[in-house]
């Protein structure tokens, strides 16, 4: 799958980041960016499950991982713009910040959404992924070396 | 996408769900009798009993036909934001809505003999109910009821199909009433 034809594809990656962040990371950057924009409650936050399913090696058959418990809501700011929030795990406040995000980030005010909020959780993400990366990457075991003892 | 098209939902969905669900089976098991139900304010192509029904009855296992009027981009976005009902056609349906001139009872789907519940229940609306002209006898009416039907030998030929058929449902406003296939019209 190609993600630069996907003309969706930034906003999939910051619900993606937001579905990912930690619930008080989200509500951290939320205070201190000092948004309170005026929104209505479209689908009050509700808490239920999804099946997520995966593909061995990202070719393979698709099968059933496991189900994980989501929350999502929408909301729509004033103005008519529509923000939805889907995050992983029964916050419901980390669901209205996401959802409120995304319907910021489709307004004049991306830049500073981005810059407050979405920046700081990218660079707590990439951290925490580059931390397990090198646990993991500790851990392995180079056959390469072993089968090279032989001679 | 409009927020119009996304609001007017159930504000309290477990309640409001629950109510509706009790308004609707009721209806269902005392054919001719007139419910009200409400909830929501759907868009302006649906009224508030058809709309308050498919919040309650649909999920994303049941394919849902919009057939004539009732097909606009307005009603299948709330549909879809509200209920996750994938639109399909109508040889596919679970539930089908529309006025009753729009709406072809040959094609869908009526059950087969080891499963009759695999059939589509019709929701008709239409302009209003009153206990005026068809007379209906069976299951869950104690001598007869009388009902408003857009038709009359539809029924008769449908209630000759049991166990198998169609299942009805009749919506005016916010008012609800039920013709499940084991009733008699006469």
């Amino acid at each position: 799958m190609d993600g630069s034809s996907d003309p969706n594809a930034p906003r999939k990656a910051w619900l993606s980041l937001l579905a990912r962040s930690a619930p008080a990371d989200v509500a951290r950057l939320w205070a201190a960016a000092g948004l309170a924009p005026a929104h209505d409650v479209l689908r009050a936050p509700e808490i239920g499950a999804v099946m997520v399913r995966g593909r061995a090696g990202a070719v393979g058959a698709p099968f059933n991982l496991g189900e994980m418990t989501v929350t999502r809501t929408t909301v729509a700011l004033t103005g008519g713009i529509v923000g939805h929030g889907y995050v992983q795990g029964r916050d419901k406040a980390h669901a209205t910040h996401a959802a409120l995000i995304d319907a910021l980030m489709q307004t004049d005010a991306a830049a500073q959404v981005e810059a407050a909020i979405l920046a700081p959780l990218r660079s707590t993400a990439d951290a925490r992924r580059d931390t397990r990366a090198k646990r993991a990457a500790a851990t392995k075991v180079d056959f390469f070396t072993v089968a090279r003892g032989e001679d | 996408m409009a927020q119009t098209m996304l609001a007017g939902g159930f504000t309290d969905p477990p309640q409001d769900a629950a109510q509706a669900f009790r308004g609707i089976m009721q209806a269902m098991a005392r054919p001719g009798q007139i419910e009200t139900v409400g909830g929501v304010q759907p868009p302006a192509s649906l009224s508030v009993a058809a709309a308050t029904l498919l919040l309650t009855l649909c999920d994303p296992d049941t394919g849902l036909h919009l057939a004539g009027a009732c097909d606009t981009p307005a009603v299948r976005g709330w549909i879809t934001f509200h209920t996750g009902a994938p639109l399909v056609a109508a040889t596919d349906a679970t539930f089908v809505l529309g006025a009753w001139d729009d709406i072809d009872l040959s094609v869908l789907p009526i059950g087969t003999p080891e499963y009759p519940d695999r059939s589509a229940t019709v929701i008709v609306e239409v302009p209003d109910l009153a206990h005026t002209g068809a007379t209906l006898r069976g299951p869950g009416i104690k001598d007869s009821a009388t009902l408003n039907l857009p038709a009359i030998t539809a029924f008769q030929h449908n209630a000759a199909l049991f166990p198998l058929g169609l299942d009805f449902f009749f919506t005016s406003g916010a008012a609800l009433a039920a013709l499940p296939r084991s009733t008699k019209v006469t």
